[in-house]
């Protein structure tokens, strides 16, 4: 376990031992046989298995979508790739009425395995079109699978479980993970959808984050454990099928509860981990839950409105803060002064996007 | 029966005709006015009817209801209500048989509201980009549930042109006409199948009854009662008779055995779904087909 490759890097590799296994498998999506090939994502694969297993398309979301729903039919295992998930909602006829559907709707006699990966994100002025969080919205929907991978070890695992699943999966990813290292076993292997991973362990409080909410997550885990709070930190990685039995194990172990999302707050991911822990460990509950989220507008592209809208550690850490009845602290005193402005991933991120 | 039905009643000769210039491999996908489709290609039709009864014996389990035929025997692969939305899968499914060198080819049934979708222009666009083989038929009834061809497109607007302009190539007919309809079909299967790429026919015809439902539904004033006479002047069924009275050697005796038996296999169809058992609690709330951990 000792390589260490990027999120982005891993997801490549992911595909290439797909196409490998399988020659059921195909990449089809806008951009990835070009120059950038989505975020250098599927760099190089159109080149080894050809221009039949590596596709770019029409700019045509809905269609595209269910012509791969029909090659799924057919027996073919479709990875589709966006690169926003604004995009995404051009398709929705396809996902919802079709994909979602098609097995249960024709009584288990067919299912869809599509995986459609969708790239969602934050900051450098990407505005209200270029950056929504739509999970939420998808995994509302029964008959989809959606997951949300944080570290490079699960994207490659969970981008190989989706593929190998019978079901359609939205793969999201966070565009700020892209670029961030882990160690990644070099060999085929499967994160099995459903589970959540306890990524660091506490008995104060519980914060249960996806995707890149992850990492921010993480890191007011370590500024709370300079004041004497040790938080147990839940990546969720799968919102659905969610590991409900997971959570609540934490729930009723730290008897609180900060649920972490980066999407908006108003029927949102975070309050259903709320109204499970609700309905599952009322009793366990010491205080009132809290969700730390996106507010309910829309993301402006200015670098001072990033500044305003989005939660970090910061915010988490206060919120955790509030609950032991301790003081609301500055970035500087907890010590949680991130190098690059909020809407920059990191200072080697200089865009275009 | 607690469902919708679209019926197809007047706009047989299409399902037919077409069905007839095609293989039974070959795949068939359909919209909402799917039962012409389904039986014409093979569908079993006593899981037909037990599925517009919600039965455990019909086609989807209970599951679909009359909007969601599939009959993966004959080929069927399903239908949906969605206008315009089955274009695309059907169009997935010839780019399956082009991707692995398949021979078989795909038809997919389309009205003329789903040609004003933006998923059929996405859809002939794909397939003509990658000559995939597959035949759009649209069957033009005029009407998008009460809404006329006239508050929906320009007088000028011609399907089989709008294909032209991706360079596909196309054709319309009488679709009352079975015989025009096979004639057609059998030219656009042959394209289809030789390699040359996608194919679109348009064919006129009429809904006689509701939109959804069983009754006649004239009396609302959205279609003049002499325009539906004029349709049901060329009832296709009643055009084929006198044509095979004048021209078959078929003896009056046997054509009346033939009908004998399609109205004993129709009464033994309902018969069978009246007889059958709904589906059980079971059979419900399985919306995943890989088992996974969590929920």
């Amino acid at each position: 376990m000792s390589r260490e490759i990027s999120y982005g890097a891993a997801i490549r590799e992911a595909t290439d031992q797909l196409m490998s296994e399988s020659d059921r498998v195909y990449v089809i999506g806008l951009g990835t046989t070009d120059p950038k090939s989505i975020f250098g994502t599927t760099a190089g694969l159109h080149v080894k298995y050809g221009p039949k297993r590596v596709l770019d398309m029409p700019t045509s979301e809905n269609a595209m979508t269910g012509i791969c729903i029909g090659t799924a039919l057919m027996g073919m295992r479709p990875i589709m790739v966006h690169q926003r998930i604004d995009f995404l909602l051009l398709a929705l006829d396809q996902i919802v009425n079709n994909a979602a559907k098609w097995y249960s709707m024709f009584n288990g006699q067919q299912s869809v395995p599509l995986v459609i990966r969708a790239i969602v994100g934050r900051g450098w002025g990407q505005g209200p079109q270029h950056s929504q969080n739509l999970q939420a919205m998808f995994a509302h929907v029964p008959g989809l699978k959606v997951v949300t991978p944080a570290i490079p070890a699960d994207a490659k695992g969970m981008l190989i479980a989706a593929a190998h699943d019978n079901d359609p999966v939205l793969f999201i990813e966070h565009r700020w993970l892209h670029n961030t290292f882990g160690p990644v076993p070099e060999e085929m292997y499967e994160t099995p959808l459903g589970m959540a991973n306890v990524v660091r362990e506490g008995y104060d409080v519980s914060i249960v984050a996806t995707s890149f909410m992850v990492i921010e997550a993480l890191r007011a885990a370590e500024a709370l454990a300079r004041h004497g709070i040790e938080a147990e930190v839940v990546d969720v990685r799968s919102i659905r099928p969610l590991d409900v039995d997971g959570i609540i194990a934490s729930v009723r172990k730290t008897g609180r509860l900060v649920a972490c999302d980066a999407a908006w707050k108003t029927l949102g991911f975070a309050g259903e981990i709320i109204a499970l822990a609700a309905e599952l460990a009322l009793e366990n509950l010491r205080a009132r839950p809290v969700r730390v989220t996106l507010p309910d507008w829309h993301t402006a592209a200015s670098p001072v409105a990033a500044e305003m809208y989005y939660p970090t550690a910061v915010t988490i850490a206060n919120e955790v803060a509030a609950l032991f009845g301790k003081p609301q602290r500055s970035a500087q005193e907890w010590k949680l002064v991130r190098k690059a402005p909020a809407d920059q991933p990191d200072l080697s991120f200089i865009g275009p996007f | 029966m607690r469902c919708p039905v679209h019926l197809s009643i007047g706009q047989e000769a299409i399902a037919v005709g077409v069905s007839a210039a095609l293989e039974r491999r070959d795949f068939v996908l359909s919209t909402h006015r799917a039962h012409a489709h389904y039986l014409a290609k093979g569908g079993d039709m006593r899981r037909f009817i037990a599925e517009l009864y919600g039965r455990a014996t019909g086609c989807c389990g209970g599951h679909g209801g009359s909007m969601h035929l599939i009959d993966l025997s004959a080929n069927m692969l399903g239908s949906t209500p969605i206008v315009g939305n089955i274009v695309p899968v059907a169009t997935g499914v010839a780019f399956a048989t082009w991707l692995d060198g398949r021979d078989e080819i795909t038809v997919v049934y389309l009205g003329d509201g789903a040609t004003e979708e933006g998923a059929f222009v996405e859809s002939i666009n794909f397939a003509a980009l990658k000559a995939l083989p597959i035949v759009y038929v649209v069957e033009n009834n005029f009407f998008s549930v009460y809404s006329p061809l006239s508050v929906r497109q320009p007088p000028a607007r011609d399907v089989v042109g709008i294909a032209a302009s991706h360079g596909i190539a196309g054709a319309r007919g009488d679709g009352n006409d079975v015989e025009e309809v096979y004639r057609l079909a059998t030219i656009a299967a042959t394209h289809a199948r030789s390699g040359a790429g996608p194919y679109v026919l348009e064919f006129e015809t009429y809904r006689w009854r509701e939109h959804c439902g069983p009754a006649y539904d004239n009396e609302l004033g959205y279609r003049s009662i002499a325009e539906f006479e004029s349709w049901r002047a060329r009832d296709p069924i009643a055009a084929m008779e006198r044509r095979l009275s004048q021209t078959s050697t078929i003896e009056p005796k046997s054509r009346e055995d033939m009908a004998r038996e399609c109205a004993a296999e129709v009464d033994d169809a309902f018969a069978f779904a009246l007889a059958s058992p709904f589906p059980t609690g079971q059979s419900f709330g399985d919306a995943y087909s890989s088992v996974t951990a969590g929920r």
